[in-house]
């Protein structure tokens, strides 16, 4: 061949060679395919552990498993509340997430704000939704400056116990 | 006795020794499973008890780093007004991560339509997360193989690899991937990853008071939630896309996508 078509060529093939040693020396040794094969799972795998690794801030299981993390020193008060009309909520939702409670932090952040009851008890006019079941206020007419926990218990929120 | 009689019942009488007393075992199918033991989560949605209270959202967001402020969010609810003269609304302020606190639909861009109560026909709500598909579009178009399936199901980003090409959020039909305003890479529902490694369920399932939402391991036909998307009738979002999402809903409309 002449030597037009060599020189580009040998520049060419420099380049490759050179992408290949730098992809030799860049790409982790752990690369591969899992199980559902290169097209879906081709990944470095010790990015699963540093995915496990993230910390874990929210510990209450909620009501089916009777909230074991929080009942482990709450037991008492976790078996009266879970009886009530909201026992279903899980605890965090309210006094915020428990981290490594009671180490750090020694007291959680409880939200006593009025939107966090109105998530549920806005009153919207949806006869077939599940919504419909739960008693609603209009929040731009029911004591508007007032936070919710001032008249209402959110613990015992009957209206005939306030 | 004739011989050709004799020829057949010595045939039969060889092919039934030669037969081993193992492959007449009746195998059942529950203790194979268990002793093969395989795990893939999957995701239940009732669409039923979705009351539209926001707190998946707002347990995701806190869990996983996502900031209050910013328009992304991994799980988001959907609410569906259909009036009765035959107009079909759908919003999800903030992903409902305040919940739904106003009767008035938000039909995007600061403009906002209050629906006469009268004239609502039928309204619910739905919420939405990642589909984990069983095969990805997402991780089939990463460049630099920083999405993928794990062995177990969900489908993760590899935060330190990931360029932020934004590809993946192209690829999603569910529009289920953003980019991380934080880390500036993709980011998306892990099913809470760092959580099912402890034996604990998404921050999500566990802060539904309405249990509209459920996790199981599809594989393990004894779990009760799994019992249920094999009992119940569920459907997945676009199926016609062929992803075969891992998320199942109980009461899917038609209109839902």
């Amino acid at each position: 061949m002449k030597s037009h078509v060599w020189r580009p060529l040998i520049v060419v093939i420099c380049i490759v060679v050179g992408i290949l040693v730098f992809r030799l020396f860049y790409v982790p040794d752990d690369f591969g395919s899992g199980k559902a094969g290169f097209m879906y799972s081709y990944h470095r795998f010790s990015a699963e552990d540093d995915a496990r690794s993230q910390l874990i801030k929210y510990r209450d299981t909620g009501k089916q498993k009777m909230h074991e993390y929080c009942a482990e020193c709450h037991g008492d008060e976790v078996e009266i509340r879970t009886e009530d009309l909201h026992g279903i909520i899980a605890c965090e939702n309210c006094h915020g997430p428990a981290l490594n409670h009671p180490d750090e932090p020694e007291e959680l952040t409880i939200d006593r704000g009025r939107g966090l009851c109105l998530r549920c008890h806005t009153d919207l006019p949806y006869a077939t939704s599940e919504r419909h079941r739960i008693p609603g206020i209009d929040p731009k007419e029911h004591n508007v400056d007032d936070e919710c926990v001032e008249c209402h218990d959110p613990h015992n929120p009957r209206l005939e116990d306030m | 006795m004739k011989r050709r009689d004799f020829v057949k019942s010595s045939i039969a009488v060889i092919a039934g020794a030669s037969v081993p007393l193992a492959a007449l075992d009746l195998i059942d199918p529950k203790e194979v499973l268990a002793a093969n033991e395989d795990i893939h989560w999957a995701f239940l949605i009732d669409t039923h008890k979705c009351v539209g209270c926001g707190f998946c959202v707002k347990a995701c967001k806190t869990e996983n780093d996502i900031p209050f402020g910013a328009k992304v969010t991994r799980t988001w609810v959907e609410r569906y007004v259909f009036t009765k003269d035959d107009r079909r609304y759908v919003d999800s302020p903030d992903g409902a991560l305040y919940g739904f606190t106003e009767s008035r639909v938000d039909l995007g861009r600061g403009e906002y339509k209050e629906i006469d109560p009268e004239n609502v026909g039928k309204a619910f709500f739905v919420p939405k997360l990642c589909n984990h598909c069983a095969t990805p579009p997402c991780t089939q178009v990463c460049p630099v193989g920083a999405t993928y399936k794990t062995d177990t199901g969900p489908v993760l980003v590899d935060k330190t690899w990931c360029i932020g090409c934004g590809y993946y959020i192209m690829a999603c039909p569910y529009g289920a991937r953003y980019f991380n305003p934080i880390t500036h890479v993709a980011d998306k529902c892990t099913f809470c990853y760092h959580r099912l490694a402890k034996d604990l369920e998404t921050a999500c399932v566990n802060a539904c008071p309405f249990g509209a939402r459920k996790m199981c391991n599809i594989r393990d036909i004894n779990d009760p939630v799994t019992k249920m998307i094999l009992n119940q009738r569920v459907g997945v979002l676009k199926d016609e896309f062929g992803t075969r999402p891992q998320a199942f809903y109980i009461g899917l409309a038609q209109e839902v996508r």
